[in-house]
């Protein structure tokens, strides 16, 4: 099976932005269905559809929901637009296309886990797609698709729009919640976890963009319909960001399970002409990067690639073809986890710079072999020692680049200049 | 002493109502005096927040520093923020920066002598199928070439 366009079947059509146009294409039909049913239900169908979140940890969205304390507390529903795992860019495209989607799997999600307010808390840079959910909101709020009485079902639900201002961090959930509650956006210890208590100290839920826009999919096709794609275990469509050494890098959206070499050969062009495929990171920079036969071998869904000691993340995969060199891109790697961690925990404040400095050593030549070794060693220390995971995810790309291309890396230590390249990267930007 | 315009102070108010937390409106805010202050935000503009929140210093400034879309420092009227990370570092921005400073005879970060660019490098903005990419104040600038680029700053005044 090729490219599956189920979220992304009318992206292609200017209209489809505007809510005549979505309409035009079904749109808002699964909210009126959604209406009518019980809340429970829709947990139900979500839980056995197996959808999983798409922002990155692959958690079972159904799952999530049913972790809300049934304590007569307010609760609120969030929407995880910050996208700042490097290399994606899946949520800026379904938001600038398609934002009525986003909102009507909000109003949906939000019913179903009857929550009265939500928010899209979305990153700063991205002004445009700001813009044109702002204006898809105040819509939807006119032809009374949000607000009181929702089309007549009693159902009340309100929905705003939070800029983020620049700081990776808050794609991490709890970070995400300071931020909107108006604090520095330090994450927060857990548990509790935020579906017991998260934004203002009420049940919240988290969800990304994409995972939102899939529920209208999952009530649409129902169940059995929707588990035709994708594996047992990774069931659905995924839009898997592509950038790199292809020809045609892009989203693609395809079925959870598809291989890596096909999204590469079929859909994205196949590499650059008289190149060959060297690694492959598979899910965003924190996923451990995959060599030529791991990527060769990889399927696109979260069992086989965690059984690569990689993931699937956020869906993002760079394609590094044989003219790369992996000591200048560890380096830019560990320059953005350096830059982006939040401070609070010392394995991750203190362990991220010493790892941009190693790299930064090594790259400016004066780096020797027992750094090689230190670095290694660095990383492995800030493994599941703080808070959030953005420990973690600046130390799997170092625990991989190093060892699966330890040659490049010995080799720039002795000769000052890169293996593939014959240059020094010293007076680089990193 | 900076002060925000009439429009601006509204701005300010509704936004204190809008959220659960008025502390939520410090963003939002500190935007506000940002694009007002021709793209930074001075200490004496914290102050005025300050009053016109009802809210610490110390607390806007927390959030102020965290940010990193909030300027510290004045910048030219142009902000070109060149993406350093991976995919745009494979198709040439880091060169393709140390290019503008060159030609525009500026360290990153600093104001060119006419006043109408800083350059800066920063991290991924979420375009990286279009990469070589650049943001320019609020806008974004993909699939570029050395070429494109240069014409797009030359047309900036």
């Amino acid at each position: 099976m090729a490219e599956t366009k189920i979220i992304t079947e009318h992206y292609h059509d200017d209209k489809f932005r505007g809510l005549a146009g979505y309409q035009a294409k079904g749109g808002y039909e699964m909210l009126k269905k959604a209406l009518k049913m019980q809340p429970a239900e829709i947990i139900t169908l979500v839980k056995e559809s197996g959808l999983r979140g798409r922002g990155g940890a692959g958690f079972p969205t159904g799952m999530k929901w049913s972790f809300l304390p049934n304590n007569g507390e307010p609760r609120y529903l969030l929407c995880n637009a910050d996208e700042g795992e490097p290399c994606t860019f899946k949520d800026r495209m379904m938001m600038e296309r398609a934002p009525h989607q986003l909102i009507e799997g909000m109003i949906i999600s939000g019913f179903a886990v009857n929550s009265k307010k939500s928010y899209i808390y979305i990153r700063g840079e991205y002004v445009y797609a700001a813009k044109v959910l702002e204006e898809a909101i105040a819509e939807a709020y006119k032809a009374g698709l949000l607000g009181k009485n929702i089309l007549g079902s009693g159902f009340d639900h309100d929905l705003d729009i939070y800029r983020g201002a620049g700081a990776y961090i808050c794609g991490e959930e709890t970070g995400m919640i300071s931020s909107l509650e108006g604090l520095k956006g330090q994450p927060k210890l857990k548990p509790p976890f935020p579906a017991v208590k998260g934004y203002l100290g009420k049940p919240t839920i988290v969800n990304n963009v994409e995972t939102l826009a899939s529920v209208i999919y999952i009530l649409r096709d129902g169940v059995a319909e929707y588990r035709k794609c994708g594996t047992q275990k990774s069931p659905g469509t995924k839009l898997f960001s592509v950038s790199g050494d292809v020809v045609k890098p892009g989203n693609y959206e395809v079925p959870l399970g598809y291989k890596l070499l096909d999204l590469i050969n079929n859909e994205c062009g196949g590499l650059k002409p008289g190149r060959t495929l060297k690694a492959v990171i598979p899910g965003g920079t924190s996923a451990p990067v995959l060599n030529k036969a791991e990527a060769e071998a990889a399927t696109l869904d979260y069992e086989c690639l965690a059984g690569m000691q990689s993931m699937l993340g956020s869906g993002s995969i760079v394609i590094i073809d044989d003219s790369r060199c992996m000591v200048d891109m560890i380096n830019v790697i560990t320059h953005f986890y350096h830059h982006e961690s939040c401070g609070q925990c010392t394995p991750c404040r203190e362990g991220t710079g010493w790892l941009h400095k190693l790299t930064r050593a090594i790259i400016s030549g004066e780096g020797t072999e027992k750094d090689i070794d230190t670095l290694c060693k660095v990383a492995d220390n800030m493994k599941g020692r703080t808070i959030c995971a953005l420990s973690d995810a600046a130390a799997l790309p170092v625990l991989s680049f190093v060892p699966k291309f330890r040659s490049e890396f010995e080799f720039y230590v002795r000769e000052g200049v890169s293996q593939v390249k014959g240059i020094s990267y010293a007076q680089m930007h990193h | 002493m900076f002060q925000l315009s009439a429009e601006g102070q509204q701005f300010v108010k509704k936004e204190l109502a809008r959220y659960e937390t008025k502390e939520s409106a410090i963003i939002p805010s500190l935007y506000q005096v940002q694009k007002e202050n021709k793209g930074w935000v001075s200490e004496d503009a914290i102050a005025h927040l300050s009053q016109l929140m009802d809210i610490p210093e110390a607390r806007i400034n927390e959030v102020f520093h965290f940010y990193t879309m909030f300027n510290k420092e004045p910048v030219g009227k142009y902000h070109v923020q060149v993406c350093c990370n991976v995919a745009c570092c494979m198709a040439g921005t880091r060169e393709m920066l140390s290019s503008f400073l060159k030609e525009y005879k500026v360290a990153p970060g600093d104001i060119t002598a006419d006043g109408r660019f800083t350059f800066t490098a920063v991290e991924c903005l979420g375009a990286c199928d279009k990469a070589p990419m650049m943001q320019i104040n609020d806008d974004y600038h993909e699939g570029l070439t050395p070429e494109k680029a240069k014409t797009i700053l030359q047309g900036l005044k």
